[in-house]
């Protein structure tokens, strides 16, 4: 377990190191800094002196140099728009993504399972053949269409939800400002997480119905059938437990596309998360919070396969992971 | 008056970086700063000036102008507003590096007793009041020895107030909203102003901001994109409020780089090839104004009679006349986040030019790496929007015509490496003429002679374009330089 845990420690530092190292080396190409935070009318030596002393005219080696040695003792930098500390501003944006991408995920295993598993027992019937129709619409349409669809519809012309934003929030422990608890903050929340599950949902369903359908042949689910167990626990005790393997593995991947999904999301819904935060340093070019934030994901990355790899071997305990036992 | 007291929710495209009115020198920081302070004088909607924090002023002589300050005015501390805190907000701007361009011209300000000062200028300066339409003064004892200006940090001012203006701060997350309470003790009591809380909202992209409004989320927008005007026109409960800005697009053809646009018939023809009138019609759907000179119809400069022409035979006898009937190819560089729609203007105006054989190779960019290139004048062909901070068509002059003068500053944003000493001689001139008529005469004369020697390519003046729902009173309060007065906005019982 040790050893498990203290090889992943390490990949990560490698897998952080080359990310910062790769959003140090960007910077140049992203912008001036300053340009976006003077006048028109400020000249050029002004600006020049302001470089100079957020000391961005030395060599780039350098700076990450700089970089690295505050990063060590827990300093990401200070955001140019926000000035505070990077990690503070993106801590406080991150539950709203946090539930935002918890909502999104509710809604895909609601509709995923079911629906999966529906079209695998039934593949001939006329309602999984809709389902996976749906599927392939949802696989080639993209998320900002369905997001500017679903405002259009639903915000604009019915007028039934809020079209932006997150509305009210509650303090959780004072730690968590949260959209859960009321009735205007889920009704916030509906139009973005939807959007999100209408592009993840498809790719699950697929999935699903492919692993249960060769499950399903399996000798064992034949034996159950035979030893007359009822066909609820066939179906979603025996059956769906070893389809869960591969759907856990492309879960953890496709954690990779709900961050990058949230990004479009965020800054349709004018979502105050991450996302939009990225966005909009990057239109900024606010480097230390773009740094910050690639890292941030870099993070989120490791830690999500890192338990993936540990839900694998509790799923199936015939999968050995080296150096965890 | 009995006033019904709304709540009002505007979203705009950005919000102000800093609650500091002296920060920087922004469309967004200074129509918060209308907000939360008070300027000495301001603009009225006519172009004229409206006496505020100085009741009246006049010229003592031609470098020293005399101001009266109201006497009933207090911060939001308590303190009472005086002749100290003028001074010390103008010595504070002299030392923002985004105001100190505007006020150098100011030598030094007197105290002559607790409510009036004088003013002195180096030179004899006709856009004072132009400049202290800046002047958002600020509570000396409260900012005293805390006042530092820092671009990249948090100060003491970024994130505490104390203004004299219509509202107070109430609440601030950067970046996602602004909420604003109306000042109870506000010294203006004719103002017909209603709002009692004003929420800003930034929202970015230009549908959801619109959303937001249809929706009914929000109360006001702006800007509202060309594309989206006929869907806010057929919405029955709002409204579209258009005026003509004053900032000039335009396309600068650099000399220094391509030794075709030396040539003057060059630069009439590129000039005649492109269709001002067209571009507006079809990508700005007919708002904002076809532009023939630099200086639209609201600065002094504008000459009646220099309409954009357009006419492709002549541009072409003209290129053969040059030698390049054949035509040639050149770079060209335009942002496509900063203007309105102006990735696509760019690309109408390459085809444009196209028609008299100038292949144009395009290329755009986020507007935060364009400046860059901007700076470094790295093609043939640039796009600018110049937005004059006085108000006053020299400013454009300055920056744009002036030959390039790192020392002085002048002709920072000349891309096209024009140096006209004729021009530069006029605009100095124009810069320290007091009389009215002569003024006005000269810069006419440098706007006739930028056209006549086809130095740049003006396309158009951005329009400015708000939408709000029908019962807000927008139009009294929205004016050419886009600085909406938040506190005189009347809002009716919807």
């Amino acid at each position: 377990m040790l050893s498990f845990i203290g090889r992943r420690l390490l990949q990560a530092m490698f897998v952080l190191l080359i990310i910062s190292f790769v959003s140090f080396m960007i910077q140049d190409k992203m912008g001036d800094p300053v340009r976006q935070m003077v006048g028109l009318s400020v000249t050029l030596e002004q600006r020049e002196a302001l470089q100079q002393e957020l000391g961005l005219n030395d060599p780039m080696l350098i700076q990450y140099g700089r970089f690295l040695g505050r990063a060590i003792q827990g300093d990401l930098g200070t955001s140019y728009y926000y000035k505070e500390p990077t990690i503070d501003v993106i801590a406080s944006r991150l539950p709203a993504t946090l539930e935002l991408s918890f909502a999104a995920l509710v809604l895909v295993v609601l509709l995923a399972i079911p629906l999966g598993v529906f079209a695998a027992i039934h593949p001939k019937n006329i309602l999984s053949r809709a389902v996976l129709l749906f599927s392939t619409l949802g696989l080639s349409v993209p998320i900002f269409i369905v997001a500017v669809f679903l405002m259009y519809f639903f915000a604009i012309e019915w007028g039934l939800l809020p079209s932006f934003g997150r509305g009210e929030t509650t303090s959780v422990f004072g730690l968590w400002q949260s959209g859960l608890f009321n009735r205007d903050g889920l009704q916030h929340l509906l139009l973005p997480s939807l959007s999100l599950a209408f592009v993840l949902t498809p790719i699950f369903i697929r999935l699903i119905r492919a692993e249960m359908m060769d499950v399903l042949q399996s000798d064992y689910i034949r034996y159950a059938w035979a030893k007359g167990i009822s066909a609820p626990r066939i179906y979603f005790i025996h059956a769906l437990k070893n389809t869960m393997l591969p759907v856990i593995t492309v879960g953890g991947i496709q954690l990779g596309t709900l961050v990058a999904y949230t990004i479009l999301t965020e800054s349709i819904f004018q979502w105050p998360g991450m996302g939009l935060l990225f966005m909009d340093a990057v239109t900024r070019v606010d480097v230390p919070l773009i740094s910050t934030y690639l890292i941030f994901v870099g993070v989120i990355f490791v830690v999500t396969n890192t338990l993936v790899d540990v839900v694998y071997s509790l799923v199936n305990p015939r999968v050995r992971i080296p150096g965890y036992s | 008056m009995v006033c019904l007291a709304v709540d009002l929710r505007v979203a705009l495209d950005a919000d102000p970086i800093s609650l500091d009115p002296h920060e920087q020198l922004s469309e967004g920081g200074i129509q918060y700063s209308h907000a939360v302070f008070d300027p000495l004088v301001r603009w009225r909607q006519d172009g004229t000036f409206e006496p505020r924090l100085a009741v009246s002023w006049e010229l003592k002589d031609e470098r020293t102008l005399r101001l009266h300050l109201r006497q009933d005015v207090r911060f939001h501390t308590g303190n009472p507003l005086t002749a100290e805190d003028v001074l010390f907000t103008i010595e504070r701007l002299k030392s923002s590096i985004d105001f100190k361009a505007l006020f150098n011209v100011v030598r030094n300000v007197d105290k002559i007793d607790d409510y009036t000062v004088d003013i002195h200028t180096n030179h004899a300066y006709p856009l004072l009041l132009n400049i202290l339409a800046y002047v958002f003064v600020i509570d000396k004892t409260f900012y005293e020895g805390r006042s530092e200006i820092v671009k990249f940090g948090q100060t003491f001012a970024s994130t505490n107030v104390s203004g004299s203006g219509p509202f107070t701060v109430h609440d601030r997350v950067v970046g996602q909203r602004l909420t604003l309470i109306r000042n109870p003790d506000y010294w203006d009591t004719q103002s017909v102003g209603n709002v009692e809380q004003l929420e800003l909202l930034p929202i970015r992209s230009d549908s959801t901001r619109l959303a937001a409004l249809l929706t009914g989320d929000v109360d006001v927008i702006s800007p509202v994109a060309p594309i989206d005007i006929a869907r806010v026109q057929r919405t029955p409960n709002v409204k579209l409020l258009a005026l003509t800005g004053t900032r000039i697009v335009m396309l600068q053809m650099n000399q220094a780089r391509r030794e075709e646009f030396q040539d003057i018939r060059v630069r009439r023809a590129m000039n005649l090839a492109v269709n001002q009138a067209l571009i507006v019609e079809k990508i700005l759907r007919g708002y904002g104004e076809p532009a023939g000179q630099l200086s639209s119809s609201a600065f002094w400069g504008h000459v009646n009679n220099l309409v954009p022409q357009s006419d492709l035979e002549q541009a072409r006898e003209l290129m053969k006349e040059a030698g390049y009937q054949d035509g040639f190819r050149v770079t060209m560089m335009a942002p496509n986040n900063r203007y309105m729609s102006d990735e696509r203007v760019a690309l109408a105006a390459s085809a444009m030019l196209a028609k008299i054989n100038i292949q144009v190779d395009l290329k755009t960019f986020p507007k935060a790496q364009y400046f860059q290139f901007f700076d470094q004048q790295a093609a043939d062909i640039m796009m600018l929007g110049w937005q004059s901070d006085t108000f006053d068509s020299n400013n454009i002059y300055e920056f744009v015509l002036a030959c390039r003068d790192a020392d002085t500053g002048m002709g920072a944003y000349n891309a096209g490496r024009v140096c006209d000493r004729k021009l530069d001689d006029a605009i100095m001139l124009a810069n320290q003429e007091m009389d009215v008529a002569q003024r006005v005469a000269l810069l006419r004369g440098i706007e006739m002679r930028a056209v006549d020697k086809a130095w740049v390519i003006p396309l158009y003046w951005q329009p400015i374009i708000w939408a709000s729902k029908q019962h807000v009173d927008l139009e009294s309060v929205v004016n050419f330089l886009n600085f909406p007065y938040w506190g005189d906005l009347h809002v009716s019982a919807p």
